[in-house]
Formats: structure tokens, C-alpha cells, sequence
């Protein structure tokens, strides 16, 4: 039921990383990327195994969709807006193949990603929508920090720009876990 | 009866990237006492964000104002900075700006049609709801924005706030062989847009009218996409210098978004897909006008639920101009002009897929932007959208509160806001008197 045979690879990686810089902590999704280029490295390198597609997202369900459709892992990194907050506090869900259901990733009960996304629309219509077409990646991890302001202007907060280093090692263990121990490289 | 006398739907606004609104209706004695359409609007940030910042930036930082639309802000921004640095630039560029802008219209336009407005028509809450029971149709949707994000990313580096526009041009001007590999697909588009035509033209749209002073750009000639010079219903022609004598932008108490309104005008005006259909149809390239003759459009349209069905009709014609430029494109010497800096001012619209995007600079000698100021089609469409929800609801005085919520949110995504993006950006709270 995951994706469609036409899309498949063997081992399709890629990290979503939802946001906006010009938002404050809304752009700990684009920061992950950045710190993920230095440190997988860009471009083709005959010697890497695998290569990881990074993908920056407004949030807009469609391209998320695109995105992850055929990945064997896809991992999405968003700010969340919680309630009370306690800012760059990190979440972690996931999913396994064939789990990809409402429970499994909470985005119709109260505390899934739905309902917190700093995102009027994104993730859990992007959900939605994948399972609804056939084309949630196998696995599904998402990685949610809680937001202290999400307001216009540019850089994060102290708190959640603390967590940006232990954010992206997460995202890496997820990615390494999927792959192995072979040369990972992010794609051009 | 509880929908009858007094009565306020009070509506609050959910957090969105793309911009923030809310709704608020005040009903006394059966009458509509007050419609307000509450918008805050991120412009207003990025405008005070520029100023001391260096000419050649804008049009990055100002894609970044609106996800579905950078190119629109990106084209605007270079065509006011280019304007005050006193370049233009030749014609296989500006051919090339069209091309990239023509996968913008498409991208946006079949988000709209198939994710955010066509459930509304077919009675679902939302594109969820709808791929569960469609799929192939929604799969349609989606073949249209992957083609236009392809267009996208070939000529701006990537489709989402694109990276390869620059003031005079692009960093890189794309070889025809990368422009002719996506002929196919674009082909493929083009059907999957007529069909699309016909798919919305068979949807019942409600019997309504919007009589406002329709302002939109036009080029003799061809449909206005990326430049021109604006036209109204109301006989005004102006060229972009002139867009802040004509529009004049004020203060309302209850939303950070100014009002626009024309000058020496009582009434507010609209701008987006009705105003250049109904202004510029006869300019329609051929397989565009054919989809809008067979779907029943006449010369004009004014029925905002209809809009649509012209939103399809311009995805035609994007996707149609896309493969004629593409066709006849030849690689430029230059992928930009140089533009130096001067001590001027200078303005750019363009038609973003939601109308008329206007921009001003005011550059010192040293090319620092002193002023930067953007006028986006959302708030210049805010106040015209409140008197249709007036009329609107007074109509529908006997629908409870939860039907009539309803159908104002799918009134409103009838202009496209970006607050509209949300298929749920409406709650509802009672208070009766």
C-alpha cells in the first residue's frame, strides 16, 4: 500500500525540512538541512553508497507529498507550536511500513502533528493525502521542536537554536540507521 | 428561530505561514451590520526588512513573503529595480521571466482548483476527504504542479523560492536542450488543463455577481502575465509609476493589511483571475480560448465562484505559452544585464496568480534600498471581498450558523487569499444577543 511500484528505489532516502527563515523558529526545518550538507557533504561522490535527497518545504502538503513519494525512509523535520510550550523540547514519531494508518502517526488524535504544526496546513494534510493516494514513503519519521516564536524575522531562539545540534544528530541516526554503515552523501 | 435578528460569527484566524486572517460578521435585526475580513499580512515586515539593504537583494528576500508566489514577488522586485537603475532588458530574457512565470500560474492555479476550492463545489470538507474518493482526479492535480515545478526548477533552480533570478536577468540562462526535454511534459500538462476546464466547468456555481471596478495589467497582444501596464473596467490607464497616485492604501482599525481603494473611487475594486479575464480575453492564445468557449464563458466574467473555471482557463494558457516560448527559445548572449545603481525610484508589477503585485525602491547612489513598499493582491482585493460577503450573507439570512460559515469560507477561497490556503481557517463563535 506504500507508494506506487513506478516511484520505488531500492533505498530512497530523503529529509523534509518544513519552514520558513524569515519566521523565526519556523526555520529550524531549513537550519537541519544546511548543518546536514556539511556534514554528509553535497554533490554526486562515486565513492558514497547512498545519496540523501534533501528537500526544503513551505509546508504546502502536495510538494511533501511529491517528495516523499517511493522513499524507503522519509524524514521531516518541522516546528510545532505546543501548548504550554517549552521551547526546543523534540518529538519524535514514527512509523513502519504498513503502519502508516491514524494512530501510527497520531495526526488524527489530539496531540499529533495536525494539531501542533506551526503549519495551518501541512504535514498532517500531506499524511492524508499520501495514504489517500498510495504514496506514504515505507518509513516515516518526524522530528517536531517545540517553537518559542514564530513571528516575522530571522534567526531562531536561543532555545530552539540549541537544539539544532542534536536535532540534526537525531535525523542522522535515523538516516544512518536505514542505511547502514556505507558512505552516505547529500544529493546535489 | 436561532438564526434570525441578532447575531455575530465571530471567526479566528489559524496560524499560517503564508499569512493569517480571520472573519467577523455582525448581524442586527436580519441585517448585516458589519462584514470584517481580518487579515494580517507579512509584507509589512519585509518592507521595513529592506530598507538598507543592497539593490541587487530583493528579489530573494521578498520570495521568501510568499511560498505559492516568489516568482511573482521575484519579477516584480527586478522589474522596480530595474526600472530605477534605468535598464530594460531584451527580449529572449523577458521571453525566459515569462516562461518561468507561466510555471508559477500553473503551480498555483492547480493547487487551488484541485486541493483547496474544487472540494468546496463537490461537497467535501477538504482535498483529503476528496483524493479518498478520487484519486485519479487528484493525481490530475498533481501531474500538473509536478510539471510546473519541473519548469521551475530547470529555469529557477529550484521551485520553491527559486535561486537563479537576479536583478537584469538570471545567474544562468538555461540551454534549449534542458528547455526542449520538458516539452513532453508540458504537452502532457496542456491536456490535463483542458480537462481540467471541463472537469470545473461542470460544477453548479451559485448566481452571483460582483459589480466592482475590475484593475488589472494588460499587453495588446498577448495575456498579462509578467509585465504590462494596468487597465480598469472603469476606463483608467496608468503605467506602474503612476500605480500609488491611483491606489491609494489606508489605515482600518481592525487588520494590519491596509485597504486599497482607487482614487476618486467610493468603491473598492478587484483585482486577480476575474479582473484579467474580463479586461484581456480577446488575447487568449488559441487552445485557451477554445477551453473557455466550451466551458461557457463569455467575453466577461463576474461571478466569483466562477473564477474557478477561469483559473483552469489560464492554466491553458500558461501551459500553452509555456511550450510556444520554449519552442522558439534561443539561448541569450547575456543571462543578465548589468544594472548599476543610481539615486532613483522605481516600480514593478506583475500579475501574481492572485492579481495585480505591485512593488516600489528608492535606491540611493550607492544602490541601498532607503524605501522599499509592496502592495500584494490580497489586500488590495480585502475590501472588495467584504462587500461581496456582505451582499452575500444578506441573502443568506436562513441558513444557520454553521451552513453559513460554510459558505462564506468557500466564498472567500473564491478570491484565492493566501488565508485561504487552510481548508479549515474558519472557527465559528456564536454570540447572541
Amino acid at each position: 500500500m506504500t507508494g506506487e511500484a513506478g516511484h520505488r528505489a531500492a533505498h530512497r532516502v530523503v529529509v523534509i525540512g518544513v519552514g520558513n527563515e524569515f519566521r523565526r523558529d519556523d526555520g529550524i526545518g531549513p537550519e537541519v538541512l544546511s548543518r546536514l550538507r556539511e556534514h554528509l557533504g553535497a554533490g554526486p561522490d562515486a565513492e558514497a553508497e547512498t545519496v540523501v535527497q534533501l528537500v526544503h518545504s513551505d509546508g504546502e502538503p502536495a510538494g511533501i507529498v511529491e517528495a516523499w513519494t517511493g522513499a524507503s525512509l522519509a524524514v521531516v523535520v518541522d516546528a510545532v507550536v505546543a501548548d504550554p510550550p517549552a521551547p526546543g523540547r523534540l518529538h519524535r514519531l514514527a512509523t513502519g511500513q504498513g503502519a502508516t494508518g491514524h494512530g501510527a502517526t497520531g495526526h488524527g488524535g489530539p496531540a499529533g502533528p495536525r494539531e501542533v504544526s506551526s503549519h495551518g496546513l501541512g504535514l498532517g494534510e500531506a499524511i492524508g493525502l499520501a495514504e489517500a493516494l498510495g504514496r506514504m514513503p515505507d518509513h516515516l519519521v518526524i522530528h517536531a521542536v517545540e517553537a518559542a516564536d514564530t513571528g516575522h524575522g530571522i534567526g531562531l531562539t536561543p532555545a530552539v537554536s540549541a537544539a539544532a545540534g542534536g536535532l540534526t544528530a537525531a535525523v542522522l541516526r535515523d538516516v544512518r540507521a536505514a542505511l547502514g554503515s556505507g558512505s552516505v552523501r547529500s544529493a546535489p | 428561530m436561532t438564526h434570525r435578528g441578532d447575531r455575530t460569527l465571530a471567526a479566528a484566524g489559524l496560524a499560517r505561514v503564508e499569512g493569517e486572517g480571520g472573519m467577523y460578521v455582525r448581524v442586527s435585526d436580519g441585517r448585516v451590520e458589519q462584514v470584517r475580513l481580518d487579515i494580517y499580512e507579512p509584507p509589512r515586515f519585509f518592507e521595513a526588512f529592506l530598507a538598507g539593504r543592497s539593490y541587487t537583494e530583493p528579489p530573494d528576500i521578498t520570495a521568501r513573503v510568499c511560498g505559492i508566489c516568489p516568482v511573482a514577488y521575484q519579477t516584480s522586485a527586478c522589474q522596480a529595480i530595474e526600472a530605477a537603475c534605468g535598464i530594460g532588458i531584451p527580449g529572449p530574457l523577458a521571453n525566459l521571466r515569462r516562461l518561468l512565470y507561466c510555471g508559477e500560474w500553473m503551480s498555483s492555479h492547480a493547487l487551488h482548483i484541485y486541493m483547496l476550492h474544487a472540494p468546496d463545489f463537490l461537497g467535501y470538507p477538504g482535498a483529503v476527504e476528496f483524493a479518498r474518493e478520487h484519486r485519479e482526479i487528484v493525481e490530475r492535480g498533481l501531474s500538473l504542479r509536478r510539471a510546473a515545478c519541473t519548469l521551475m526548477e530547470v529555469i529557477g533552480g529550484r521551485s520553491i523560492h527559486p535561486v537563479n533570478v537576479r536583478v537584469g536577468g538570471f545567474f544562468r540562462a538555461p540551454r534549449a536542450d534542458e528547455l526542449g526535454r520538458l516539452a513532453g511534459q508540458l504537452r502532457q500538462a496542456l491536456d490535463l488543463a483542458v480537462d481540467t476546464v471541463r472537469w470545473v466547468a461542470g460544477f453548479d456555481f451559485p448566481d452571483f455577481t460582483s459589480d466592482h471596478e475590475l484593475l488589472a495589467l494588460q499587453q495588446p497582444g498577448s495575456y498579462p502575465i509578467e509585465r504590462g501596464t494596468l487597465v480598469s473596467s472603469g476606463g483608467l490607464a496608468f503605467p506602474a509609476a503612476e500605480f500609488e497616485q491611483h491606489v491609494i492604501e489606508e489605515q482600518v482599525p481592525h487588520s494590519t493589511a491596509l485597504h486599497a481603494r482607487l482614487a476618486d473611487r467610493e468603491r473598492s475594486y478587484l483585482t486577480g483571475p476575474l479582473a484579467r479575464y474580463t479586461l484581456n480575453s480577446r488575447w487568449l492564445p488559441a487552445a485557451a480560448a477554445a477551453a473557455a468557449r466550451e466551458a461557457g464563458l463569455g467575453p466577461e466574467c463576474r461571478n466569483p465562484f466562477q473564477s474557478i473555471v477561469v483559473r483552469a482557463v489560464e492554466m491553458v494558457c500558461a501551459a500553452e505559452e509555456a511550450l510556444r516560448l520554449i519552442d522558439a527559445y534561443q539561448e541569450p548572449d547575456s543571462s543578465f544585464v548589468p544594472a548599476e545603481p543610481r539615486a532613483a525610484t522605481g516600480h514593478g508589477v506583475s500579475e501574481a496568480p492572485r492579481g495585480v503585485l505591485y512593488h516600489r525602491y528608492e535606491l540611493d547612489a550607492a544602490g541601498i534600498v532607503r524605501t522599499a513598499r509592496i502592495i500584494p493582491p490580497t489586500s488590495q482585493n480585502q475590501a472588495a471581498i467584504q462587500d461581496d460577503l456582505r451582499g452575500f450573507v444578506q441573502d443568506r439570512l436562513s441558513l444557520d450558523d454553521e451552513r453559513l460559515t460554510r459558505e462564506c469560507e468557500q466564498a472567500i477561497r473564491n478570491y484565492d487569499p493566501c488565508i485561504s490556503c487552510a481548508t479549515h481557517f474558519l472557527t465559528l463563535r456564536v454570540d447572541r444577543a
